[in-house]
């Protein structure tokens, strides 16, 4: 999901990065697809038109190129693709659908599909002659569940995959006296942080030079943190902050792997985990909330040398491939209590809107987007990991070969199964306005891991509404 | 009032009714008024008593969304650092705007000086707040720069919980105490100066001339300027949603931030219409009480 680390800036629609995204991204309005003329000028037979909108610039060239070579295929469609920022995206969306002016297939999200679900917004895939009989095996596992809606019908074609790694820069880990070996294989609890806490501190420098495992260290004064900070986490139910490490204790977010009806946040397990996370600010080991804000930039963290370990989504690999001075690694995320490293495991679909005119020409280019034609075109643009096992190796390749990166830590937990579902249930949005203050409130040490198992009644009783 | 003077003027010559010219002349403004104002008033007071998502038709639940308001924290939260910002907000700016407003009478009339006054004013909202943002920055701003450079601690100005409403209230008085101050010396400039000049030959001070003259008599103006003023300041949303999105926590979530939030994040149209109608409902009282106390429609100067 580009993702909920879009919800987390942009939560609540509102936010500083959303305004940011709303200059830059009317800078970046996009439209039309230079080929699209050219295919309708073509063929004398009449043409029809299909809207597709998607949210992140960094994708619209693999689109371009795969909608390129659908209009090939069918010389009788036209597919014109419109890009908006996140903040943008959902705002127009909503007013588009209720204008009757939407797209007819657009990017969806886990966190948004069940509320259009709901107000019967969205034609059922299954439903439709070109997508009723999706190759169930055809894509990474678990990916086509998450898209299933309550009454088991498919509401979106998987069109890519994340999860979560440490991204870290090879000459710290130099000056620190390790290599990337020393990364591998790392151990975490709740309790004492293992060896995955050692190497934290291992790595946070203050002031004087003094390291945070030997004496005298400074954790009030620190230079360079062992671990970034994405924030509480609190906009996108912690996807890179802590769900990595709630999930290797062997959490769930919910009482089923879809459509739970009870959110789990009332588990010590993953109070522990929280604390032990929000305690590395007064250990010094981790930026306190005061330092990064409602805002927090890991990337500019790494980037900076304020922090030696950040851990991020696999969308974010280009961006930091692009840091400057950096020498890029990726290590898997630790080990916990569960015996391997867990990552939250989610990822986008493409949606046909119920008020488009051509359902059928719109599933016909749902259908290609979840092909292997088209996701090995994506694969190669080296951004996200597409959704079938032949674009997610186009990928992997891509991403060796332009961004000279190795992403297996990325990958081998989808292999391994090592994953744990972003919680897909209703009530999505009023779900993650309850929990975000709540989040802050944790980070900043104003509140008591405690008070989650509140925040959980709240959240079942809205579910159970 | 006088309707007509001319009518019945005594050349026993009635002028023409022109009541119908007059309809048709305000004809267009009413459309304006009822098609803009009065019907979305009408319209959100509606929607305050259904449940509406934008995509489903709107469903009647009565006073569901009211009780629900009442017992809503967050809400009441936000009453309460809405009026903390505007009396941070208003108290700072008026002082200040008055003082700059007396200098400009007192000391120079130069017209560069009333434009570079106004300079903030010129700036959009949200650009001033994102220049502030960087600024004050935690990490790399040059405000906490200073702070450092003079010996003291870094302050967390958008990101700690006491800070985050008085950054915000400081922003804003920068950027609005030029347009008020501004209003204030247009009504300085109506006060008579013989008066001034009176008090001068009976030897009053400048700070007895200030009291027993210029407040009084700027009474009507300063009244207007507040009532203007605490509107703008209650609806605050731009700047707080620019920096800290109502955080942290729910330090700086403001009504019209979470009706923002209601409305247009989690498409509770109905509930954010409710919000929206306590929020003209405090307004309509804040200016009922502030017209009579200031008695802003009259003025001593008759």
């Amino acid at each position: 999901m580009t993702r909920a680390h879009r919800t987390r800036t942009a939560r609540t629609s509102s936010g500083k990065r959303s305004t940011w995204r709303r200059i830059t991204s009317s800078a970046i309005a996009v439209g039309f697809l230079g080929l699209a003329g050219c295919a309708g000028t073509g063929g004398a037979a009449a043409t029809t038109s299909i809207d597709y909108w998607l949210w992140e610039s960094l994708q619209l060239p693999g689109y371009q190129k795969c909608a390129e070579a659908f209009e090939k295929e069918n010389p009788d469609i036209d597919v014109r693709i419109t890009q908006y920022g996140w903040g943008d995206y959902w705002q127009k969306l909503s007013a588009g659908l209720v204008a009757g002016a939407g797209p007819d297939v657009f990017t969806d999200h886990l966190t948004k599909y069940p509320e259009f679900v709901s107000r019967d917004v969205l034609l059922p895939l299954d439903s439709l002659e070109a997508t009723k009989d999706i190759d169930e095996s055809g894509f990474q596992e678990g990916l086509l569940d998450l898209w299933t809606g309550l009454d088991g019908k498919r509401y979106g074609m998987p069109k890519d995959f994340d999860t979560i790694a440490l991204f870290y820069d090879n000459a710290m880990l130099e000056e620190a006296g390790m290599t990337a070996a020393d990364l591998e294989g790392l151990q975490w609890n709740p309790e004492d942080g293992g060896t995955f806490e050692q190497v934290i501190a291992h790595l946070s420098i203050d002031a004087n030079g003094v390291r945070g495992d030997e004496p005298g260290f400074d954790p009030a004064n620190v230079e360079t943190y062992g671990l970034a900070s994405g924030g509480s986490g609190g906009g996108g139910h912690g996807q890179t902050q802590w769900s990595w490490l709630a999930g290797a204790t062997g959490w769930k977010y919910t009482n089923a792997d879809v459509w739970g009806t009870e959110y789990n946040y009332d588990d010590p397990r993953v109070q522990a985990s929280l604390e032990w996370l929000f305690g590395l600010v007064d250990k010094g080991f981790m930026p306190s909330f005061e330092r990064v804000g409602t805002a927090p930039n890991p990337q500019q963290q790494l980037g900076s040398g304020q922090a030696a370990l950040s851990p991020d989504g696999s969308w974010t690999i280009a961006s930091y491939g692009r840091l400057e001075g950096i020498d890029l690694g990726i290590a898997s995320v630790p080990a916990g209590p569960i015996g391997h490293p867990v990552s939250m495991y989610n990822g986008l679909g493409d949606s046909i809107s119920a008020q488009t005119d051509t359902p059928e020409e719109a599933a016909r280019f749902v259908a290609f987007l979840g092909t292997d034609a088209c996701q090995t075109i994506i694969g190669e643009e080296g951004v996200v990991f597409p959704a079938r096992p032949a674009g997610t190796e186009a990928a992997i390749a891509a991403f060796k070969e332009k961004r000279g990166v190795d992403v297996s830590p990325f990958t081998d937990l989808v292999e391994n199964n090592y994953t744990v579902l972003f919680p897909v249930t209703t009530h999505g949005a009023e779900i993650l306005s309850i929990l975000n203050p709540v989040m802050d409130g944790l980070y900043i040490g104003n509140e008591e891991v405690s008070t989650l198992t509140d925040v959980d009644a709240r959240i079942d009783a809205l579910i159970a509404e | 009032m006088p309707s007509r003077p001319s009518a019945g003027a005594g050349r026993g010559q009635r002028r023409p009714d022109d009541t119908k010219l007059a309809l048709l002349f305000i004809f267009p403004a009413v459309i304006g008024l009822v098609l803009f104002y009065f019907w979305p008033l009408v319209r959100g007071i509606w929607l305050s008593f259904t449940s509406w998502d934008l995509l489903s038709p709107e469903r009647f639940v009565g006073f569901d969304n009211y009780t629900r308001m009442f017992a809503d924290p967050v809400f009441w939260n936000a009453i309460w650092v809405t009026l903390e910002y505007v009396v941070l907000n208003i108290g700072i700016q008026t002082v200040v705007a008055l003082v700059i407003a007396l200098l400009m009478q007192r000391l120079t009339q130069s017209t560069l000086v009333r434009g570079l006054i106004l300079a903030p004013y010129l700036v959009s909202n949200v650009v001033a707040a994102l220049v502030f943002f960087w600024i004050l920055d935690f990490q790399l701003g040059i405000g906490n720069q200073l702070l450092e450079w003079v010996g003291l601690d870094r302050i967390g100005f958008f990101t700690t919980e006491e800070w985050a409403i008085p950054t915000i209230a400081a922003v804003n008085v920068w950027r609005h105490m030029g347009y008020t101050a501004l209003l204030i010396f247009a009504g300085l400039q109506a006060i008579p100066q013989n008066l001034y000049e009176v008090a001068r030959v009976d030897g009053a001070s400048e700070l007895r001339q200030f009291t027993g003259i210029t407040l009084p008599l700027l009474r009507p103006i300063l009244g207007l300027v507040l009532i203007i003023s605490v509107i703008g300041s209650f609806q605050v949303f731009d700047t707080v949603s620019v920096t800290t999105s109502g955080g942290p926590v729910n330090a700086s979530r403001v009504l019209q931030v979470y009706i923002y939030e209601n409305a247009f994040a989690q498409f509770n149209f109905g509930y954010a219409s409710a919000l929206s109608v306590a929020m003209l409902a405090i307004l309509v009282v804040v200016t009922f009480f502030q017209y009579r106390i200031t008695r802003a429609g009259q003025t001593d100067l008759n």
